[in-house]
């Protein structure tokens, strides 16, 4: 069965600074889909998911998510949506499990000591949780920023190169916790040089030229 | 896993500045450590004159508060937007503004109270009396909020430029001449034998006119400096 796609993207055009990016984008992003942002460096690829959290206007076209402008929907939008940057945005001071609440708390959710534990041990740091990240390694902090997503209930996941500095285990689980999330009538959208497979999900593609 | 409220989120981000704050304390020390260090440095370079220091004490406390609260609001936001927390806090399910108020309260908690609670020691050394001391202290405690506020706008204008620190500066101090002038006032007043109550009432005024605009005018200067 087909679903009514609830991200909508039309007629997009990006700049960065006077270059412009790309022009004339348009897709649609249903319940159940995965879609891979794919492009040369410098193509424009991070500016799109920041275009679709907002933080970048278009230069034409718009955004909709539900039939709406994202820009009309406010605040509202955010409880939809996770998105995960380039940069981790977890504090060096802070321990992994403090983080991940302090995350929590900013996405606009109260997690208990033993929720944060749960999600952390399942992003495979145990035993780490009450460690400052400062004498984490780039991998496990990448998996300390990756353990928001199991918080929350965001439909949409706007990810930019997840799979950076993560090893073979955690890119098989990313993999597992995307489908999770799809099966569940979530949508993502990410971008990564590195392949990315989930079993019995079609890998829309889309090309930045 | 519940929903927080508007008020859960606002005592979150302040809770959160202040932990980050207990485990880098030396940036906090640094602030009290400079005021405490230009107060004390008057005495000595004017000379034990009682008449004159008493005239000049809550200008020389007012001066040194205004640049020590400068020195801590590069960092205001710096700190979030270099490792991508600013990123998340704008993609919060609130307004904005309501986790910039959080950030200001939080910097205030930490480089205007301290101030406040630690001028009467200092006031001992300008000969101050007993009822300018407390005047001394409820302007400072009515009037630094300005300054954190008016700051977080400057702060928010500045961030992710080069020199953005002294930049910082320079658009700050001039707003918040007012706010000396009403502050030192306060303690003229008294010590001329007056009422202080209009130039606290008007430090209040000023208070509640930013914490009205300033937070909003803050997330707004974020917004660009994210595009």
């Amino acid at each position: 069965m087909q679903q009514t796609p609830l991200l909508e993207v039309k007629n997009i055009a990006c700049e960065r600074g006077d270059h412009r990016l790309f022009s004339g984008l348009n897709f649609t992003l249903a319940p159940g889909e995965l879609m891979q942002v794919q492009g040369a460096n410098g193509s424009g690829k991070t500016t799109l998911l920041r275009t679709l959290c907002g933080f970048v206007q278009p230069v034409q076209g718009s955004v909709h998510w539900c039939g709406q402008d994202i820009g009309e929907w406010d605040d509202d939008f955010h409880a939809e949506m996770c998105y995960l940057g380039h940069l981790n945005a977890i504090k060096d001071e802070l321990s992994a499990l403090e983080n991940l609440q302090m995350s929590a708390g900013l996405a606009g959710y109260t997690v208990s000591d033993q929720q944060a534990v749960a999600a952390l041990r399942r992003m495979g740091l145990q035993r780490r949780e009450h460690l400052p990240v400062r004498v984490l390694s780039q991998g496990q902090r990448r998996r300390v920023a990756l353990a928001r997503l199991l918080i929350g209930d965001a439909h949409l996941w706007i990810l930019d190169e997840p799979l950076t500095a993560l090893d073979v285990g955690a890119v098989g689980l990313m993999q597992e916790l995307i489908g999770e999330h799809l099966s569940n009538g979530g949508m993502t959208i990410f971008t990564t040089h590195q392949p990315l497979q989930v079993s019995g999900v079609q890998t829309r593609q889309l090309m930045l030229s | 896993m519940n929903k927080l409220s508007l008020f859960g989120l606002l005592g979150l981000v302040i809770r959160r500045d202040l932990l980050l704050a207990m485990r880098r304390r030396a940036d906090v020390l640094t602030t009290l450590i400079f005021f405490v260090m230009v107060v004390s440095l008057f005495p000595l370079g004017v000379g034990p004159e009682p008449e004159m220091l008493r005239k000049m004490a809550s200008g020389v406390v007012w001066v040194a508060a205004l640049l020590a609260s400068m020195l801590s609001l590069p960092r205001m936001f710096s700190a979030d937007h270099a490792d991508g927390t600013l990123e998340q806090m704008m993609l919060a399910p609130q307004s904005l503004s309501v986790l910039v108020l959080g950030k200001i309260l939080a910097h205030w908690t930490l480089s205007g109270l301290p101030l406040a609670l630690i001028a009467p020691v200092l006031g001992l050394q300008f000969d101050m009396s007993v009822q300018a001391l407390w005047i001394l202290v409820l302007a400072l405690l009515l009037g630094t909020p300005v300054l954190s506020m008016i700051g977080a706008v400057g702060a928010a204008l500045t961030l992710g430029l080069r020199g953005g620190g002294v930049l910082v500066s320079l658009l700050v101090l001039p707003l918040c001449i007012p706010v000396l002038i009403f502050g030192a006032g306060a303690v003229e007043a008294v010590n001329g034998g007056m009422s202080a109550v209009s130039n606290l009432a008007l430090l209040g005024a000023f208070t509640l006119f930013a914490l009205v605009f300033t937070p909003f005018v803050a997330a707004q200067a974020l917004r660009i400096s994210m595009e």
